[in-house]
């Protein structure tokens, strides 16, 4: 069953096609690598699927639901986090918890008893009055990411989760993400790092605006002869014309 | 005399200890890179040593120059490119380019040939607005600014992060024409593959230096065997070789998983152990450490850890 199936989507902004006729299936329970050079189109297709901004033409069903048409089914059913902004600073721990499962429309006792198992989880049952600014940055993220996973989405989208953050933290994170992908939540991902496209079920790449490849790992690497992603990732972005 | 010297350097915001005395020195036509995550301390410094800051405690010069006493000589010899973008976003490319080379006494003619290879790369798009330039634009464009006045000493905080690894390959390749033309380079980065792209680097974390030398030096000082590990289903066999009584550490490095063994083990008897938990295809095989193995078992040392 596809989590995400998109048919000829495509994104123009004046004359310059962003998103050019994209298809590809997402389907349940797999971690989905996001690849792309910079410019090549990721976050505007990432956007749209999340019902941020609409398709020029074409389709993207998320969730079971049209992006078009009914963007707010569509963002009620994923989960989001990025790097850039994850959770407000001057709350507290489990304020941030409330705030965001209480915006998903989860009842106030489901929220305090799933808290409480989450911090036990995490090991931080210390950390629930804490301010979330005065976490290192490697507790915001995972605290980031369960909060994003709290209100069980069908899906999450995590844009570059591990940026910055130091090499331990950064597997421990994925370890996370192995957990969340078990539970039966799809996981699609962005990243720069290339050992990270190895811990992905499937990874497409984009080049200028389009899906040009989309394998496991290991059939891409073996279809470009190479010995690791960061290769097949060279091979395929050095023939972009737009970055 | 060195490019930079580094000496005792200390550095705090309220509670925060963001430098605990860091010395180093950066000869001269040298790239010296600080590698460490977010929170090392990285940015702090850049920001003292190019005297944007100054330091609680400790000593530094720039080009011979006490960050101090001599701060406004320094900001003319120097070229900074801070991590986040800060040019005039509703200047085009070439205005910004020009504004900078006038704030610095000097014409784009004069050094072009310094930033050609770069800003030819974005001078087609040179009535552009700034702001509607793509990241790997953007910094290109941030980068030729900083050049423009033909600094002794270029700062570079984070040129690549997010940066994706193609563009990244790009900015090192120019970085290496610069060492040529004897501009020496301190460049930060979280990414511990890019370490091996300078002369020595910095493993910076928590506000303090933890090795100083080298990349190969500092791989040579690992001291311990790695095998690089494979099998069938590997997040399952993460968490079986983690368990197993010959494995010190293990980590997950792409498509295989880094062990370190205790002493005595051996990659035989390690395979048949885990051939007989269910794991098929299991390969292991003795690898050269790389940087970020040497991070990882250095942050993790109980010296660095618990203090």
């Amino acid at each position: 069953m596809n989590v995400i199936t998109t048919e000829l989507l495509t994104k123009r902004f004046g004359t310059f096609t962003a998103v050019d006729r994209v298809t590809f299936e997402v389907r349940r329970g797999e971690i989905f690598g996001f690849l792309g050079a910079n410019g090549a189109g990721k976050t505007t297709a990432m956007r749209i699927l999340c019902g941020l901004s609409k398709p020029t033409s074409g389709k993207a069903i998320v969730a079971g639901h049209d992006v078009a048409t009914h963007p707010d089914h569509v963002k009620r059913h994923i989960g989001y986090m990025s790097q850039k902004f994850s959770l407000y600073e001057d709350l507290k721990v489990w304020e941030n918890i409330r705030l965001y499962a209480g915006i998903y429309g989860m009842r106030p006792a489901e929220i305090k008893a799933k808290s409480a198992i989450l911090l036990r989880q995490l090991e931080f049952e210390d950390g629930r009055d804490k301010l979330v600014r005065s976490l290192p940055l490697g507790w915001k993220q995972k605290l980031a990411f369960s909060v994003a996973v709290f209100h069980e989405p069908r899906i999450v989208f995590l844009d570059e989760p591990t940026g910055g953050v130091d090499p331990v933290t950064r597997r421990q994170f994925w370890e996370l993400i192995y957990q969340v992908a078990d539970r039966g939540i799809t996981v699609f991902v962005t990243t720069h790092y290339m050992d990270e496209a190895e811990y992905c079920d499937r990874v497409s790449i984009m080049v200028d605006g389009r899906v040009e490849v989309l394998d496991s790992p290991e059939q891409l690497k073996k279809r470009f002869r190479a010995t690791s992603m960061e290769e097949v990732f060279r091979h395929l972005a050095r023939g972009t014309t737009r970055s | 005399m060195a490019a930079i010297e580094i000496d005792g350097i200390t550095k705090r915001y309220g509670s925060v200890e963001a430098l605990r005395g860091v010395s180093a020195s950066v000869e001269r036509g040298e790239i010296f890179g600080l590698i460490g995550p977010d929170g090392a301390g990285k940015s702090t410094l850049f920001r003292i040593l190019t005297t944007l800051m100054s330091a609680d405690g400790g000593r530094a010069s720039v080009d011979g120059l006490d960050v101090a006493q001599e701060y406004r000589k320094i900001r003319s010899r120097v070229g900074y490119m801070p991590e986040r973008f800060s040019l005039y976003l509703d200047l085009t490319v070439e205005e910004n380019l020009k504004l900078f080379a006038t704030l610095f006494h000097t014409t784009v003619e004069e050094n072009y040939a310094l930033v050609q290879g770069i800003y030819g790369q974005i001078a087609p798009f040179k009535n552009r607005r700034a702001a509607a330039l793509s990241g790997g634009m953007k910094q290109k464009l941030a980068l030729s600014c900083a050049l423009i006045h033909k600094p002794s000493i270029l700062f570079l905080d984070e040129p690549t992060t997010g940066v994706d690894p193609v563009s990244r390959e790009e900015l090192w390749e120019i970085l290496g024409h610069l060492k040529r033309q004897g501009i020496t380079t301190l460049v930060s980065t979280p990414y511990m593959n890019e370490a091996r792209l300078c002369d020595r680097i910095a493993l910076m974390q928590e506000g303090r230096f933890l090795e100083v030398a080298s990349p190969s030096a500092i791989v040579a000082r690992h001291g311990r065997t790695v095998w690089a590990v494979r099998g069938d289903r590997m997040s399952r066999l993460l968490v079986d070789l983690r368990a197993h009584p010959a494995v010190e550490t293990c980590f997950a490095f792409g498509d295989r998983h880094h062990v370190t063994p205790c002493p005595g083990a051996t990659t035989r008897h390690l395979r048949e152990e885990m051939e007989a938990q269910g794991h098929r295809e299991v390969e292991i095989q003795e690898i050269a450490p790389g940087i970020e193995d040497c991070f990882i078992r250095i942050a993790g040392r109980p010296d660095v850890k618990d203090e």
